[in-house]
């Protein structure tokens, strides 16, 4: 805690405002009574504080890191510099449209570009991350039923091995979130489906590779039994890697789509840092989209706004959303072109398939071993768990020792003692051997000295955390000493 | 050697439901559940005077591994639940059979008892998902 190094007084004055600030026109009620708890450091204080937590830090610029369900690719330092130009960084948000046209040319032919890649007919980029793109989606099902006066619809079917934002995004738009579970094979149980389709389904919600790490085969059987129900279908972009350039989502029937262009398109994912989560619709459910779009006349490009898209269903962010993101993807895409995206599924889905079949060579078991694996994929150490007490976290810890970010773990939830592995496409296969390796040392290691790895991690800058007793005894102090 | 109890019957959910015989029955979870689970951090109960349907969630159960719905086996009123479990979920995970139980029902009707199955049946069921 840079707290720790706090001294009354202590100041960084070249940081420090030249003349005092007057707070004119603020309510009273609205101003501040006492100083704010800051910690008080000099500047060499805050910057050495930060650079070791930097250098603590397990990232994509240093570690390998097959975190399943995150795309934690390698993101072009060419897209960051590009949209760091001062034309785009430095561009007031509300700046009139005749002075944003470049800025305004590269959000319309990026919603051009997202949707030729996903086969939808309309796109919205202001989405600012993934669950608000859930959130956009199943408000416009809602907006479309709605219009229709189909009012009787309450449920949203959503499979077992869905992020946990689904079921959310349903109950947050007033549905009612149906679970579906997974067949042994990894596929949709379709008996389950056909059961729980009626007039009171408004739509289900699919990702597709799934979550467990396999494309559904049946997609186009489970989009015709939804249709001819009355519902409508949800792709969540979750796993969008493994398909770009392949198949597209409206090919497959699906009537909206949000994509994590933090994940797939050259932001980094994770660390709560900004997203977009940009929406495409079939041609029914167009006019819900969520407001500002980018229109373009032949001569000049323009917001659509309340006064064009009155059936909108609204604005959810300020402006046009996380607009650095939005560049970067835009950069992205045109510097990967129609042929780089197909090698970023090709190599993603080559990875993963290698990896997983060096894996179960070296004697891990796969949860879907009949199956081809999509970007990612499932092993399961059951085995290893109940034969030598070591489990998946404890595997998890023990190759952050090694230099590995560990993979996602125990999620999802249907699969006991479940590691999921995402390579991606950007790490070489020097690397994927590296970690197969790796693994197999560990699995030697829980053999021979099964505590020494549940004690694990051994040479991280913190050892094991009780994570147990953290959670039972919350400690969340938002100021210093309370 | 099977340590379930004989005198109650399981969901395939794996909540077990013992009947107190004065139209009350106590619900939990069952020991293979909460090993599954793993360390318990926090137990959400229902509120004395709802209404529970069977085979609807009315309980969470939550590890640091995953959090969990509960289902009740049985459709009637909640008439009490263990505020024990509100600073010790860990009891569950030490006794899930006694200490650990989480709530009782008062229930109207027979018992839906089709779907439930006896401690032989349980254990199969274990066997199997194993």
């Amino acid at each position: 805690m840079i707290y720790e190094h706090s001294r009354v007084g202590r100041r960084a004055m070249a940081q420090a405002p030249s003349e005092k600030v007057e707070m004119a026109g603020i309510p009273d009620a609205m101003l501040r009574a006492s100083q704010p708890p800051l910690p008080e450091v000099s500047e060499m204080q805050a910057v050495r504080h930060f650079t070791r937590l930097s250098q603590k830090n397990f990232s994509i610029d240093t570690q390998f890191y097959p975190l399943g369900s995150c795309t934690m690719k390698y993101n072009p330092r060419a897209c960051n510099t590009l949209a760091s130009l001062p034309g785009m960084l430095s561009r007031h948000p509300l700046a009139p449209d005749t002075h944003s046209q470049g800025f305004m040319a590269c959000l319309y032919e990026l919603q051009d570009i997202l949707k030729i890649v996903t086969g939808m007919h309309a796109v919205s980029l202001t989405p600012a991350a993934g669950a608000q793109g859930e959130f956009a989606g199943v408000a416009m099902i809602r907006a479309y039923h709605d219009a229709r006066g189909d009012k009787e619809r309450s449920e949203i079917l959503v499979p077992d091995a869905a992020h946990g934002t689904n079921p959310a995004s349903a109950v947050m738009c007033g549905y009612k979130a149906r679970e579906i579970p997974t067949g042994s094979d990894g596929d949709i149980d379709i008996e389950a489906l056909k059961s729980a389709l009626g007039p009171q389904t408004a739509g289900i919600m699919l990702t597709n590779p799934s979550t467990v790490g396999v494309f559904e085969r049946r997609i186009k059987e489970i989009a015709e039994l939804v249709h001819a129900a009355g519902g409508l279908l949800y792709y969540d972009g979750a796993n969008l890697n493994a398909i770009l350039g392949k198949v597209r989502p409206g090919d497959m029937g699906f009537d909206v789509i949000h994509m994590n262009l933090h994940k797939t398109f050259s932001t980094p994912h994770g660390g709560g840092g900004p997203g977009a989560g940009p929406v495409g619709v079939s041609k029914r459910l167009e006019p819900y989209l969520p407001i500002p779009m980018v229109d373009f006349d032949g001569n000049d490009y323009r917001w659509l706004t309340e006064q064009d898209r009155p059936d909108s269903i609204g604005r959810l962010s300020a402006f046009a959303g996380n607009a650095g993101v939005l560049i970067r993807a835009y950069i992205y895409a045109r510097l990967l072109g129609r042929e780089g995206m197909h090698r970023v599924s090709e190599y993603s889905t080559l990875n993963a398939n290698y990896l997983l079949k060096r894996l179960m060579e070296a004697g891990f078991d796969a949860a879907y071993p009949e199956r081809r694996a999509s970007h990612e994929f499932i092993l399961t150490l059951k085995k290893q768990a109940k034969e030598l007490g070591v489990n998946t976290m404890d595997f998890a810890k023990r190759l952050l020792d090694y230099g590995v970010h560990a993979p996602t773990t125990y999620f999802p939830l249907l699969v006991p003692e479940c590691l999921l592995v995402e390579p991606t496409e950007t790490e070489a296969k020097e690397d994927l051997d590296r970690f197969v390796e790796i693994m197999q040392t560990i699995k030697q290691e829980a053999e021979s000295q099964p505590e020494m790895v549940k004690q694990a991690p051994h040479t991280m800058p913190v050892r094991r955390l009780d994570d147990v007793r953290a959670a039972r005894e919350l400690d969340l102090a938002w100021k210093p000493g309370a | 050697m099977s340590n379930t109890p004989t005198d109650r019957r399981y969901a395939k959910s794996h909540e077990w439901l013992k009947d107190e015989g004065d139209g009350n029955f106590t619900i939990g979870i069952t020991d293979h559940a909460q090993g599954l689970l793993g360390d318990l951090v926090f137990v959400d109960l229902p509120e004395v005077g709802t209404v529970v349907e069977a085979g609807n969630d009315c309980a969470v159960v939550e590890s640091v591994k995953a959090a969990s719905d509960v289902y009740s086996p049985v459709t009637g009123e909640v008439i009490a639940v263990n505020e024990a479990l509100d600073g010790a979920p860990e009891t569950i995970n030490d006794d899930a059979f006694g200490n650990g139980w989480m709530f009782k029902v008062k229930v109207a009707d027979a018992v839906e008892s089709d779907s439930l199955l006896d401690a032989a049946g349980y254990d199969a069921l274990i066997a199997e998902e194993e």
